[in-house]
């Protein structure tokens, strides 16, 4: 026995005494790695809590002397963060939800209605998919710079807010649907809506979850759109906010680390409580969430 | 107020009416996608014929503004070398990582799965934040890792305001940031492979190393394929990381073709000249996809 049967498919070999060593090289292995990836996270998040000198020392100490958790305050109040963070959600929210919904809609028809030139719609929808967003971006400036949507909570939202990924991803979800339910509740005279909303949309929480998650990790994290749209407090979502305070208070690393600890928090959070649905996600269309 | 669609139309009319209900679900998602993606494709490709200044208004260009790109711009050709220096250590790197952690975290041990949330952890944190935390860490003298080296008795180089390490210092990071959503997709086909086979390979007498050649690595070959392909791909895109931690600098040095079309556009207002840009990333990009699916004839194993 050795390391590579262990790893290729562990614990599912006959075991034998060497073999009981591997789990905790494996161990041992995996803790270093987790070690290193969080470091830059709890970094972020223990010299949130350290005071000005304490952060400039040389070398850098791990836990902080004395905690200062005013800087989250001292933070907070140097930038408007509370009108960022409502920015965020307020954004990430209308596009969560737009997408859901109207994707949702699509998506149906693509995967359970006849009409003519429906294959060739979905391959536009699916060529689209392939042209990155930083090729559309100068368009899609230039539109909402015509429609005076700049620094608007719907310039924001509304170009964001209508993806081929969401069509795509639920259509696949769709059709994975009996059709024999569907076709039951026609003979019972149920509506094509009516077998949407009381058939289809109940079976797809998970998928609807998984295009939510997604939508809401990507576009909360989404730098380029916000930062192109919004040029005042107003609007300003909180990564483009995080990215001005940088440029303003470049030397407050304690107060730099409180403002990217408070961007993170709901991202974090969302991720912890809907990754199931998150890694769904990934696995199923590998895709971003755009 | 769709009513009684149900049996009472005859064949005719209920096929018009399954259009219609067609047209009606499609509508919202549809006006959408054809006014903020469908017309933008297609304006970008238009817009990289003109001379398009947002102050000074639009003229036609012709292929003058790609032939700036490709004979005079300097800034355009140390992008394209930035982005595909980016690519070329970068998706190596976090390939053969996500891999060999997909199959440390594909283990039936006990807390294995808590690993899989802290590797995929860095993906989903906010990247401007986690870019901040970066520039800490890779601060000269006082930053995390240059300590560290100096606990060892090493000298850290300036990192970030250095011109020949501060491409590096973006790509560790971006590995560091990345390499778990591979984890999540190799986990995927790993998971796939069934058990059959290696129990088979293994009544044949194969070592671990030889089920691990003859068995893993083909039947994970599509999977490997599908993440090099999104690797490259996003790898392109990069641009929150460069923007935030060194802003392109110093000089040129970590200016990638995105952030580069950032300042071009948004910057100097140069819109039709970005979009050229912008429809040369495309081209890159599409070239390079195109090229891994011929070649994967090669060594993509289907069954």
């Amino acid at each position: 026995m050795n390391l590579l049967d262990t790893v290729f498919k562990g614990g599912r070999s006959p075991s034998s005494v060497t073999r009981n060593y591997w789990p905790i090289l494996i161990y041992a292995t995996l803790c270093a790695m987790a070690f290193l990836t969080l470091v830059p996270i709890v970094w972020m998040v223990l010299t949130a809590f350290k005071s000005a000198p304490e952060v400039a020392a040389n070398p850098p100490t791990w836990w902080p002397r004395e905690w200062h958790p005013e800087n989250f305050v001292a933070a907070w109040n140097f930038a408007p963060f509370g009108r960022y963070l409502m920015n965020s959600m307020v954004m990430v929210g209308g596009i969560t939800i737009l997408q859901t919904v109207t994707s949702a809609l699509a998506a149906y028809a693509f995967a359970r209605l006849k009409f003519r030139g429906r294959d060739l719609l979905f391959l536009l929808y699916l060529g689209t998919l392939m042209i990155p967003p930083q090729v559309t971006v100068i368009p899609q400036f230039i539109l909402i710079k015509e429609l005076g949507w700049v620094d608007t909570y719907q310039g924001l939202i509304i170009p964001q807010a209508f993806t081929a990924f969401g069509v795509f991803l639920l259509r696949q979800f769709f059709l994975t649907i009996p059709r024999e339910l569907e076709d039951a509740a026609r003979i019972d005279g149920a509506t094509r809506f009516g077998c949407f909303w009381r058939i289809i949309l109940p079976l797809s929480g998970p998928a609807m979850a998984t295009l939510a998650v997604f939508a809401f990790l990507f576009h909360w994290n989404n730098l380029l759109w916000p930062l192109v749209v919004s040029n005042s407090d107003a609007t300003v979502p909180i990564v483009v906010g995080l990215r001005n305070f940088q440029g303003q208070y470049g030397t407050d690393w304690n107060l730099l680390m409180a403002a990217a600890a408070i961007a993170t928090i709901p991202t974090v959070i969302v991720y912890l409580l809907a990754q199931r649905w998150f890694v769904r996600g990934i696995t199923m269309s590998g895709f971003g969430g755009r | 107020m769709a009513g009684n669609t149900g049996r009472r139309g005859g064949v005719k009319s209920s096929r018009d009416r399954e259009g219609l209900a067609a047209g009606l679900f499609l509508l919202p998602n549809l006006i959408g996608f054809l006014i903020f993606t469908a017309i933008p494709v297609g304006a970008a490709f238009a817009l990289a014929f003109y001379d398009y200044d947002l102050l000074l208004g639009a003229s036609f260009a012709g292929l003058e503004n790609f032939r700036e790109i490709f004979t005079e711009d300097e800034v355009f050709r140390a992008a394209l070398f930035n982005t595909v220096y980016f690519t070329l250590v970068s998706v190596p790197l976090s390939v053969v990582l996500g891999l060999a952690t997909a199959m440390l975290v594909n283990q039936a041990l006990r807390g294995v799965v808590a690993f899989r949330s802290i590797f995929l952890l860095p993906y989903v944190t906010v990247t401007v934040a986690l870019s901040l935390v970066w520039k800490w860490i890779y601060l000269p003298d006082v930053g995390l890792i240059n300590s560290a080296l100096g606990i060892v008795g090493l000298e850290g180089p300036a990192w970030l305001t250095s011109s020949t390490w501060a491409m590096p210092g973006l790509i560790i990071m971006s590995v560091w940031k990345g390499f778990g959503y591979n984890m999540v997709l190799f986990l995927a086909g790993l998971q796939g492979i069934p058990e059959h086979l290696y129990d088979a390979a293994k009544v044949d007498g194969a070592t671990s190393w030889r089920r691990f050649l003859h068995v893993t690595i083909p039947l994970l070959s599509p999977t490997t394929f599908f993440v090099v392909v999104i690797s490259v791909i996003s790898s392109f895109q990069v641009f929150d990381q460069a923007l935030v931690m060194t802003g392109g600098g110093p000089g040129t040095s970590t200016t990638t073709l995105v952030l580069y079309i950032y300042q071009k556009g948004f910057q100097s207002f140069d819109m039709g000249y970005a979009a050229a840009v912008a429809l040369v990333l495309f081209a890159a990009i599409f070239v390079f996809t195109v090229v891994q699916f011929i070649f994967q004839r090669r060594w993509v194993t289907y069954d």
